[in-house]
């Protein structure tokens, strides 16, 4: 037994040291950058702190019904990944530019927004989320990468996102995606939208 | 009194235990694996503890150049090559890497002065020693050492009149040549070995089939044969089939009718089912149990029509169809994850057909869509997004473990932890998906994208192949219609059941070795 623990202590301790690293690369790497311009090519624009806004690529459903496609808009800029990937999911969660329609079920709300280690970011809903969901797998699937894609496309540090519904984590929002893990965005549900 | 009889009959049974636990312990000499690398083949040595099958890992860490350490003081082996370091935990299923757990299905076993691992510690701890991916192959016994070309390879024979079918399915899609030699066809493929299943037995014009190292299969034919032709039909995105047909002197020249030709523009007859099912008859069946889930149930209705079909409804309406169908005519056993209208947690379906032991799993859902004019049927196979993350967090979950089966016995998911038991199951779930894509095309409309891979949760612990159908939009008005109408589900129980024949017939030849 004492020998386990050492075991485990020997990893703990090895664990440790690679969770401060990260928090002094968080904290003093990521955090004083603004969201750089990216693949989707979110760039800041000028003007004071409280109207700065970035173009950002927030994903909705297509034309043909069948995947998501990017639209550019305007966000509000924040200091920090955790602040610009709220404000990025609070426009997403607004209404949808014409013609396009939004993958997020009506009434759901941001609580908000969590990095961790390894480039996952946990990003907590309202329940509205799940229970306002309309159901089948196409629309589910739609959702949940609308919310993945807007998020690492607009945020180099955030390589998958996890969907937490009321501060827990969720077994699926309407009955398939395993939302157990942190996902990567998905291409075959995205496309480019014209820029 | 009681209590003390009691008391001895735990002591009793608890010594029994110790006893076949030690039995069971010790290890015995199995057939041994062979390392395919760049460079050629290593045999690797195998024994069996308990139930479980062990490689020597003094016979792997030479090849790969891993140095090995034990570490008394902290009861550990320490891999190491380069820089990276891999702790392995003598006590319990465990291994460290910077400081991140990866669960094991077992701690390394000692044998003599030397070491052995199970296959998944080579595959998920020795891989990142060394820097390369290891890929254990437990039916063709290779361990396969980083990007080596080492397709899988099914071969089946059908003797149909005069004239004898050989078709080889290769995944991943292998170009090879084929020549003739005296008596025999040559098969070399542009690989560096076989994962070959199926080899051997004689039908029709074909005496054996046997490989020889390092890709080439031989096709031993019989007194008779005098012509043959080959030809590739791709099978899905990654796998291919090469069919090679025999033919005899005189006459004969027709093969048979092929089950995977070219789709022409217009579907075929639908010929192939009937032929297939008379050659099942003849055969032992591989395909024994299937669990079919209705998606959705009790207070979890799924989704909903505008003229108010219930997604719960038509998922078991149509699984108790193909049930029927497929018990009656086929005499397969049959199991639903559910026969009335309840809630089913999503991972009590999975280990339903885990613990049954079911050959193939079908969950069967009705989609909805924003866009109301989206409608057809889609057919779906894991995805593996997000499992990268999963495998470094895998000490949070339970790990992989013999799992008890109803009646007896264990059902071995030793491999790959319970949430991820359907990965190896990938490239067979893919094959059974075009099936059925295939099947319900000739007989309902399919989305625009009837094929695809998401990360659904049902089908991650399906520990056998596994599909998702969605066969119809009920956000769509007239495919709400359908749905709530016989005539549409007896067509798509007909298409699934169909689907099920045809790869219940891919299955036949090797009926030993494609059990997992």
């Amino acid at each position: 037994m004492a020998i386990t623990s050492r075991f485990v202590a020997l990893t703990l301790v090895a664990a440790v040291s690679t969770g401060v690293g990260t928090w002094v690369a968080v904290r003093y790497v990521v955090r004083p950058q603004p969201p750089r311009p990216s693949a989707a090519s979110a760039a800041a624009q000028a003007g004071s702190a409280e109207t700065r806004r970035i173009k950002a690529a927030l994903y909705y459903i297509a034309a043909d019904g069948l995947r998501l496609q990017a639209a550019q808009r305007d966000v509000a800029y924040a200091d920090g990944t955790p602040d610009q990937a709220k404000r990025i999911l609070e426009a997403l969660l607004g209404p949808p530019p014409p013609g396009m329609l939004s993958a997020i079920p009506p009434g759901t709300a941001l609580r908000g927004v969590y990095l961790a280690e390894g480039g996952a970011a946990y990003v907590d809903f309202t329940a509205a989320l799940q229970t306002n969901h309309p159901g089948g797998s196409l629309s589910e699937i739609l959702t949940v990468y609308a919310i993945v894609s807007s998020v690492t496309a607009n945020l180099p540090a955030v390589t998958a996102v996890q969907i937490l519904i009321d501060g827990h984590e969720a077994d699926t929002l309407a009955g398939h995606v395993d939302l157990r893990r942190p996902l990567p965005p998905s291409a075959p549900w995205t496309e480019k939208g014209p820029s | 009194m009681t209590s003390r009889a009691a008391r001895a009959t735990v002591l009793a049974a608890i010594i029994i235990c110790a006893v076949l636990a030690l039995q069971a312990q010790s290890p015995r000499a199995a057939a041994p694996y062979a390392a395919v690398t760049a460079d050629g083949r290593r045999a690797v040595a195998a024994s069996t503890v308990g139930d479980q099958e062990f490689l020597r890992l003094d016979d792997l860490t030479a090849i790969l150049k891993v140095s090995v350490r034990e570490d008394r003081a902290g009861h550990a082996l320490t891999l190491t090559r380069g820089g990276t370091t891999v702790v392995l935990s003598l006590d319990q299923g465990l291994a460290s890497i910077g400081g991140r757990l990866i669960s094991l299905s077992s701690p390394p076993v000692r044998d003599g002065s030397r070491w052995l691992v199970a296959p998944d510690v080579v595959a998920r701890a020795l891989s990142l020693a060394a820097g390369t991916r290891l890929d254990v192959r437990r039916t063709s016994r290779l361990v396969v050492v980083g990007d080596v070309r080492v397709p899988r390879v099914t071969i089946r024979q059908d003797a149909a009149g005069s004239s004898t079918r050989v078709s080889v399915d290769l995944v991943p899609r292998t170009t090879y040549t084929v020549t003739q030699e005296a008596r025999r066809l040559v098969v070399k493929f542009d690989a560096d070995g076989l994962d070959a299943t199926a080899t051997g037995g004689s039908q029709g014009l074909v005496e054996s089939v046997t490989t020889i190292e390092p890709a080439t299969l031989l096709i031993h034919l019989a007194p008779g044969f005098a012509s043959f032709r080959s030809a590739t039909v791709p099978l899905d995105a990654t796998s291919s089939r090469l069919v090679i047909d025999l033919m005899p002197a005189g006459g004969g020249t027709q093969p048979p009718p092929s089950p995977f030709a070219p789709k022409p523009a217009e579907p075929p007859p639908t010929r192939p089912a009937a032929d297939m099912s008379a050659l099942v008859a003849s055969q032992t069946p591989a395909l024994r149990t299937i669990v079919i889930d209705p998606g959705h149930g009790g207070d979890e209705i799924g989704t909903r029509g505008a003229a108010g079909t219930l997604e719960k409804d038509v998922t078991l309406d149509v699984a108790r169809r193909l049930k029927a169908s497929l018990e009656g005519r086929l005499g397969i056993r049959v199991l639903l994850t559910r026969d009335e209208d309840r809630l089913v947690p999503l991972d009590e379906r999975a280990s339903m057909a885990n613990n049954n032991k079911a050959d193939l799993f079908i969950s069967l859902h009705a989609n909805a869509s924003l866009r109301p004019d989206i409608r057809g049927a889609e057919v779906f196979y894991l995805s593996l997004d997000g499992f990268g993350d999963a495998a470094r967090t895998l000490a949070e979950s339970p790990k992989g473990t013999p799992v008890p089966a109803l009646g007896g016995g264990s059902r071995d998911i030793e491999l790959i932890a319970w949430d991820m038991a359907q990965a190896r199951h990938l490239a067979e779930s893919a094959v059974f998906a075009g099936l059925i894509e295939e099947e319900l095309r000739r007989r309902v409309e399919m989305s625009a994208r009837a094929i695809q891979q998401a990360p659904f949760r049902v089908l991650a612990s399906a520990n056998m192949p596994a599909v998702l159908v969605e066969m119809a939009f009920l956000s769509h008005a007239q495919q709400d219609t359908l749905l709530g109408g016989d005539e549409f589900k007896n067509r798509i129980a007909q298409g699934l059941y169909d689907a099920i024949v045809r790869y219940r017939v891919r299955l036949e030849t090797p009926p030993s070795k494609r059990r997992p």
